[in-house]
């Protein structure tokens, strides 16, 4: 498999401010790749290039020999890259069952005039759509809630179904944007748990965007480190937690060169 | 839905509008003209409930694509002359059915034109550039002699039965409901909740919302083209922006997303305008008191889920 992303020189601008600045970096097939940094070194915007939300001023986002720039955020999901919310963002007033549903609406070789007619087509196709969503929600233990609305979730498990959902439209590469956040420490080492757990199972990549250096330090192999929109640092947890680059970023540096 | 359930239902929902059609020489006129402007009134509101409700677009332009479908199919059937109008019941109504469905796809096509470039707007935008759309087609209309001007066209053969009236009527809730009962469009209730999260999942957000718009007015063109075939007259003033409002006033006091519960409110609103007659020139008053009380005692309205706004989440 060759579904590697690739970050070649990329670079966004919001008017005068440069977010990210002429950043390189690659996650490959099935890998664990964490992309930290102090507040507001860029990280979520690096999501927001990748996703299709933003398009980068320049530089090349691709997915294996795919250029994925300027595409619209739809169409980057349909080719294999799904995400999460630092604020989370389930449809409300759907039930956890019809979140996970939306996620396979890309996927319907059935549409609209089968949705109208309701041949056999339609029932067979919604019928197979329902066991894969099942089978989905009890691999996360969630088919008790499958009927309650999304809304009425408890915090943790919101998180969770937001993952599950992403999963659902079968992602190779799945963007995790800093899913720990106000967990407690009993969620956090479930999270870490849930997130090796989703690696192995789907055999997919993950790039995880976090905070917390006790789930990024836990789950990835390689860690990737911003600052003002550059790229400080890359290399295992280790070599991170050893880097005076990253000490100085994260605690500032000395007085003395003032 | 069931597949075999929904069948049933539209099945069901055209022969009762078979029999309505039977039973009417034994109704008295007022009955059928209640009847009548009842059905219209439930094409209308379940068809914008479809862009307002479901997908959450709040659009206020469908008296605009109303008038549209009135004026296409009028110009057809009057184009057909005594086709029309003329003795045979079969090629009557067989000249009413396309003439609906030209007006039909004509307001679909100007949903299509107006939504294109409208729908990245939200909100109050959306609704302010609709409330244009409507404004435009009826300036036109008012100013374009080959239709009659602000005099409106006359002589409009009344084709407009029950039979016509309740069989659209069960065809736009039947193609309301599937489509939203289906996974294909669970997609509008993700656009309507969370439109950066449903480009996540990879729904176009730009595809539903104009499907929607589009389905919509084609249904507000049908409702137009009955409308026109019942009265005999239409002049642009009839499709003014008050027309509108009244249609969001249904879908908003039945429930935003709610189908029965709009058709509920299609009914009340269209009884409530015949009931208040007797108070004259209070009746404005007392329907505005009416839908203040309603609207405080359930602000969801009549049969509505749409979630309330909680406080504390954005």
């Amino acid at each position: 498999m060759s579904a590697s992303l690739l970050l070649d020189q990329v670079t966004m601008r919001f008017g005068g401010l440069v977010a990210v600045s002429g950043l390189d970096f690659i996650v490959n097939h099935g890998e664990m790749v964490g992309l930290i940094g102090p507040n507001g070194a860029g990280k979520t915007t690096v999501f927001n290039v990748i996703t299709g939300v933003y398009k980068p001023t320049s530089g090349t986002v691709s997915l294996g020999d795919r250029v994925l720039n300027g595409l619209p955020a739809h169409r980057i999901t349909r080719h294999g890259i799904a995400r999460t919310f630092q604020n989370i963002r389930l449809f409300g007033s759907l039930s956890v069952f019809d979140n996970v549903r939306c996620a396979m609406i890309p996927g319907l070789r059935h549409g609209v005039t089968s949705a109208l007619t309701r041949g056999p087509a339609h029932s067979r196709e919604e019928s197979r759509l329902r066991g894969e969503i099942l089978e989905l929600l009890a691999i996360f233990d969630m088919s008790g809630a499958a009927d309650s609305p999304a809304e009425g979730l408890a915090y943790g498990d919101r998180r969770r179904l937001e993952i599950v959902r992403a999963l659902a439209t079968r992602p190779r590469l799945l963007l995790l944007d800093e899913p720990a956040a106000g967990m407690n420490p009993t969620e956090k080492s479930q999270l870490i748990e849930l997130i090796r757990f989703i690696q192995k199972k789907f055999d997919i990549a993950v790039l995880l965007v976090e905070h917390d250096m006790k789930v990024v330090m836990g789950v990835c192999q390689r860690i990737v480190v911003l600052d003002y929109g550059k790229k400080i640092a890359e290399g295992t947890p280790e070599e991170i937690r050893r880097n005076p680059l990253v000490i100085e970023a994260y605690l500032g540096g000395e007085v003395a060169d003032a | 839905m069931r597949p075999a359930l929904s069948h049933l239902l539209l099945l069901g929902g055209l022969g009762l509008s078979a029999v309505l059609q039977i039973v009417s020489p034994q109704l008295d006129d007022y009955a059928v003209n209640i009847l009548i402007l009842a059905g219209i009134n439930i094409i209308l509101a379940v068809s914008l409930n479809l862009v307002n409700g479901h997908t959450g677009q709040f659009s206020l332009g469908h008296a605009g694509f109303m008038a549209a479908g009135a004026y296409a199919s009028s110009l057809v059937t009057l184009a057909s002359g005594p086709l029309a109008s003329g003795g045979d019941p079969v090629v009557k109504n067989a000249v009413f059915l396309g003439a609906l469905l030209a007006g039909g796809g004509f307001a679909a096509l100007c949903g299509f034109l107006v939504g294109v470039p409208s729908l990245r707007l939200r909100g109050d935008y959306l609704a302010i550039v609709t409330l244009g759309f409507g404004e435009i087609i009826r300036v036109v209309l008012q100013n374009t002699d080959a239709v009659g001007g602000a005099r409106g066209l006359e002589g409009i053969p009344a084709l407009t039965n029950l039979f016509w009236t309740f069989g659209i009527a069960t065809v736009t809730i039947y193609t309301v409901a599937c489509l939203v009962n289906s996974t294909y469009g669970r997609g509008f209730i993700a656009v309507r909740d969370d439109e950066i999260a449903a480009e996540a999942m990879g729904i176009s957000t730009t595809r539903y919302k104009v499907s929607a718009f589009v389905v919509g007015a084609f249904f507000a063109g049908l409702a137009g083209g009955l409308f026109a075939h019942y009265i005999s007259f239409i002049a642009p003033e009839t499709f003014n922006f008050l027309k509108s409002v009244d249609v969001v006033v249904m879908v908003i006091l039945g429930g935003m997303g709610s189908t029965p519960g709009v058709v509920a409110a299609a009914i009340l609103l269209t009884l409530l305008n015949e009931i208040l007659r007797d108070f004259e020139q209070y009746r404005m008053i007392v329907f505005s008191l009416l839908l203040i009380i309603l609207m405080i005692a359930r602000p969801q309205g009549l049969l509505g889920n749409f979630r309330k706004k909680r406080k504390g989440t954005s």
